[in-house]
């Protein structure tokens, strides 16, 4: 299949579903379509990929010399991939909780989600900035109605945060960076090496990669952070696949991108120029799970968790080795196994037992032990625990510090695996082993309901299979750090 | 019939048929002819506009060759103003049976209609004309009808409005004319080119500067440039929606392809931009302009006058790329004008689509609107969208192209200074998309249905547009680059 009708699929699928609205099982039915289309879609990309020779193809001129282009390679098929995948657990577990919970308006919600999907496999075949951009923007837009659906003066409050970060920073900085990069090296393609080198003087480097830093506010660098937290205020399936994977892993997939192919991370790594915006994101990594450890609310602990975790992948392609790169793009992937599956746990729970407080949890793993199980394992990805997947993350993103000569990274990132254990790994430890709280009954509280389990189980499940199978993965990834030295 | 004969009928065609649109019995008759006279005007622009995007064209009236004779020079700039207008033009009328039967008496109507032609008909005259008086004469004409226009609103302070703007027009035009006398007593010709081959002459007196000034002043003036801006906001607010549609697509944007005219056809841009500190000064004005009315606009309630605003913080884009003094530049202008007219008209049609449902254009009365009429107020969405710039929008093509030609300058400070208040087009937008959507309609407020087709098509066409020429781009941006070089006489064979 072409990349433009594997990236048409969610757009008609959302017509289509938006279209039956009123009709729920063929509502339903269409968005199960639309998933497993656009998932065979996607693996249709990988054999042309792997070869080398990864489909591209021009759909028309949007300005003089700049088209609006697709072109497929590994980066952005370990990100469609990922996003792709995770859409069909996903979709299991949102129409269930939507259904448990009794939200209206499933049919915009449905088609929305469907779009933001489309917007996020836009993105990851794009083949120049622009149309990259474009999709950055429909992501944004798209997502906005379903951060503040249920229209609750809280909804409408986190929905306006939500889309004033996002819109004002990309509009802001990422295109005016955008532009500079037009007007300097007059070119906006993805090439390897980067478009760059001899084009603009190093001296404004540290600027332009600023720009795009801070501009690519879906990967929530900080001070550019406080919209994720903000998101919050959606339903659960938003939270896990749109600010666990698509929006998140969208922007550091866009981080990445423009490392590589923009800037190209030699340039980077010789010029030193990039160095200043790791260590804004070492400051992020910590700082972040340093507010986690003080928010009881559980959705907000995970949103600062993923804040500090996007920062990884910012500070391995700021860093900007080989290696580094190679554990940016694993972390992309391994991450956002493990944090939808956190995000299935906490709607899980809000479910069974309409609480969302971390101090109120004690007890409740005995109750449900599939759901605090899934947790554990996540949590123990994310920490960096052998046979579990994040750990390839944390070895490569050590190892990329060390080719560097970055030893302070390396401790920052062994001080976070710290921080990680106490914010993350205590909740569970409090559900399996800590005493209900007084005066309540858990005895009548069950797990959710089977679809939610269910998905729940295949992604933890995720987190430990690429933990003994990493080599696609590491594969694709390991294209992606040689590409970007051409 | 040539295409330099047929040039001229874009002009008389509106004109012939204003008097019999006006004496037309009944209110279908006079919408009918006046459509259909706007759409002939646009399709003879469209037919020309190939035809002048490399060489001039002129006619000369009455075969009186100029500098005697009035005649009609067209390039690719004023072809591409007369297209935008024209196209609007007809756009709109095509939308205004339904809002125009709702708001105005019907034996009012056929004048009205004829008036909307007589004002089409000037200006597309000013903008075809090579004779610089003859400007000033449609200037006149379009002007007068545009009072009488906007006197025909519903509210009485529409007279007010009206008055208001027929003083500071007047003020405006008079500038103009006496700019134009000093230019006469110091050449003694009148027409443009003929001006600008006998002002080297005598460039360097204190008359032709004063000239220039006072052009500039008063051609400023009827653009709403700040601080000459304060007839527009009552002049919109208060005119019927048809009038603020027509008027906000097509009235300022004539007034700034006057000043580029004169600055960069009569006076030439190097006397311009070094006899007095025109670049600077239209820099300041227009970083004013965009500052201080999108920050007015940000706190409307009557979302009639927050378009106002915004119009006349998107004119002070429009200077801007003038104000740089390079073909980046004034590209960056001419595709603003030509997509500020789209989204202009987009979100006034949107607005009185609301308001002949609801009847009020206060944004509190927008609550909860979004379920009743979702078509129009996701037009109006959807419109507002271009008018922030996010990207598959025309106004996307236009911030791309006025950063683009910022940068190129290398001043860092009007890069953030664009950015910055397209980032305040948000807030005003999202205000109304928060009221439509994200609240409950208030107790009491009567339930209303969707607007009809005849309000609902034109419109959707017009959001349409917006993301056709956000899309495909090669007609703005091959005529915007057109007009830019030509005023620039590139290939005249003079270096810009």
């Amino acid at each position: 299949m072409s990349p433009l009708s594997v990236v048409l699929i969610p757009f008609a699928g959302a017509v289509l579903i938006g279209l039956a609205a009123k009709l729920p099982r063929l509502r339903d039915a269409l968005s199960w379509i639309t998933a497993i289309a656009f998932f065979g879609g996607i693996i249709s990309q990988i054999g042309p990929v792997l070869e080398g020779a990864g489909r591209s193809q021009t759909v028309w001129t949007l300005l003089p010399g700049l088209e609006f282009a697709f072109s497929v390679e590994p980066l952005g098929l370990v990100f469609a991939l990922v996003a792709g995948t995770l859409w069909l657990v996903a979709t299991l577990y949102a129409q269930s909780y939507m259904k448990t919970l009794r939200y209206g308006n499933l049919g915009r919600f449905f088609a929305l989600y469907a779009i933001s999907l489309g917007a996020a496999g836009g993105m990851a075949f794009s083949a120049n900035l622009l149309t990259l951009f474009v999709f950055y923007e429909i992501l944004t837009i798209a997502t906005y109605p379903l951060v503040a659906h249920d229209g609750s003066a809280q909804a409408r409050r986190g929905g306006r945060i939500y889309l004033g970060y996002l819109l004002v920073s990309s509009i802001a900085l990422l295109l005016v960076g955008i532009i500079w990069t037009w007007a300097a090296a007059g070119t906006l393609d993805f090439m390897p090496g980067g478009v760059l080198i001899g084009r603009l003087d190093p001296s404004w480097l540290p600027l332009l990669a600023g720009l795009f830093m801070f501009g690519i506010g879906k990967a929530a660098l900080m001070p550019i952070h406080r919209w994720l937290p903000a998101a919050m205020v959606a339903p659960a399936p938003v939270s896990a696949l749109l600010h666990a994977v698509a929006v998140v892993k969208a922007g550091v997939f866009t981080v990445i991108k423009v490392s590589v192919y923009i800037f190209g991370i030699d340039f980077l790594a010789r010029t030193g120029a990039s160095l200043w915006l790791a260590w804004v994101a070492a400051f992020t990594i910590l700082a972040a799970s340093l507010i986690a450890l003080t928010l009881d609310d559980l959705k907000a602990r995970l949103a600062y968790s993923t804040v500090s975790q996007l920062g990884y992948v910012v500070l391995g392609a700021m860093i900007a080795t080989p290696l580094a790169i190679l554990g940016a793009v694993i972390q992309l992937a391994v991450h956002a196994v493990a944090k939808i599956t956190l995000f299935f746990a906490a709607g899980a729970i809000q479910v069974a037992h309409e609480r969302t407080k971390v101090s109120q949890l004690g007890g409740l793993g005995r109750v449900m032990p599939v759901t605090f199980a899934a947790f554990a394992i996540a949590s123990m990805s994310i920490i960096g625990v052998p046979v579990f997947a994040g750990m390839w993350a944390k070895w490569y993103l050590i190892a990329g510090s060390l080719q560097g000569g970055h030893w302070a990274f390396v401790i920052v990132l062994l001080a976070s695996s710290l921080l990680n254990i106490m914010y993350l790994l205590s909740i569970p430890a409090k559900a399996f082993f800590g005493a209900p709280a007084r005066g309540v009954d858990d005895s009548k509280v069950r797990e959710a309901p089977w679809p939610m389990v269910a998905a729940m189980v295949v992604t933890a499940g995720g987190c430990v299979a690429l933990f003994f199978f990493p080599e696609p993965l590491y594969m694709l990834a390991q294209l992606v750090a040689e590409g970007g030295k051409a | 019939m040539t295409i330099v004969e047929l040039m001229p009928f874009s002009v008389l065609v509106p004109l012939i048929a204003a008097p019999v649109c006006a004496m037309l019995p009944g209110r279908n008759l006079p919408w009918a002819l006046a459509t259909l006279a706007a759409l002939a005007s646009a399709v003879i622009a469209a037919t020309v506009l190939p035809h002048v995007m490399h060489e001039t064209l002129h006619y000369a009236f009455g075969s009186w060759e100029a500098p005697i004779g009035i005649e009609y020079r067209v390039d690719a700039a004023n072809g591409l103003v007369a297209l935008i207008i024209s196209a609007a033009a007809a756009l709109a009328l095509l939308w205004a049976r339904t809002s125009v039967n709702h708001e105005l008496r019907p034996g009012s109507q056929s004048v009205f209609y004829g008036l909307t032609l007589l004002c089409l008909a000037g200006l597309m005259g000013i903008v075809m004309t090579g004779d610089a008086f003859n400007v000033f004469v449609f200037l006149e004409i379009s002007s007068l009808s545009s009072y009488a226009l906007i006197a025909h609103g519903r509210d009485r302070r529409a007279l007010v409005a009206s008055f208001r703007y027929l003083i500071m027009g007047t003020v405006g035009a008079t500038f103009y004319l006496i700019g134009l006398g000093f230019l006469y007593i110091m050449t003694g010709t009148l027409n443009m080119v003929d001006l600008a081959q006998q002002l080297p002459a005598v460039a360097d007196t204190r008359v032709v500067q004063m000239a220039l000034v006072f052009i500039v002043v008063g051609t400023g003036l009827k653009a709403a440039m700040l601080p000459l801006h304060l007839w527009l906001p009552n002049a919109y607010t208060y005119a019927p929606n048809f009038a603020s549609v027509f008027i906000a697509a097509t009235g300022t944007k004539v007034a700034l392809y006057v000043m580029i005219r004169m600055i960069f056809t009569v006076f030439g841009y190097q006397y311009s931009f070094s006899a007095i500190p025109l670049g600077a000064v239209l820099i300041a004005l227009a970083v004013a302009g965009m500052f201080v009315a999108s920050w007015i606009a940000m706190f409307q309630v009557n979302q009639k006058r927050m378009l106002a605003w915004s119009s006349i913080a998107q004119v002070a884009y429009m200077i801007l790329g003038l104000g740089l003094g390079t073909v980046a530049g004034l590209t960056a202008t001419f595709i603003h004008l030509f997509n500020h007219a789209l989204m202009k008209a987009a979100l006034f049609m949107a607005l009185g689509t609301i308001f002949y449902r609801i009847g009020s254009v206060r944004i509190e009365a927008f609550r909860g609107l979004g379920r009743q009429m979702p078509w129009t107020l996701t037009a109006f969405a959807l419109a507002g969208l271009s008018i922030i710039g996010v990207p598959t929008t025309a106004g996307f093509i236009s911030k791309w192209y006025l950063i683009l030609a910022a940068m190129e300058t290398g001043d860092w400070l009007l890069v953030a200074l664009i950015v910055i208040t397209s980032l305040m087009a948000v807030v005003y937008i999202w205000r109304v998309v928060e009221a439509a959507w994200f609240h409950e309609r208030p107790q009491g407020a009567k339930t209303v249905s969707e607007a009809p087709l005849t309000l609902l098509v034109p419109l959707w066409l017009m959001v349409g547009l917006n993301f056709w020429f956000g899309l495909d781009t090669r007609l703005p941006v091959a005529a915007s680059g057109a007009a830019a070089k030509s005023l620039f006489g590139v290939f005249a064979g003079v270096a810009p």
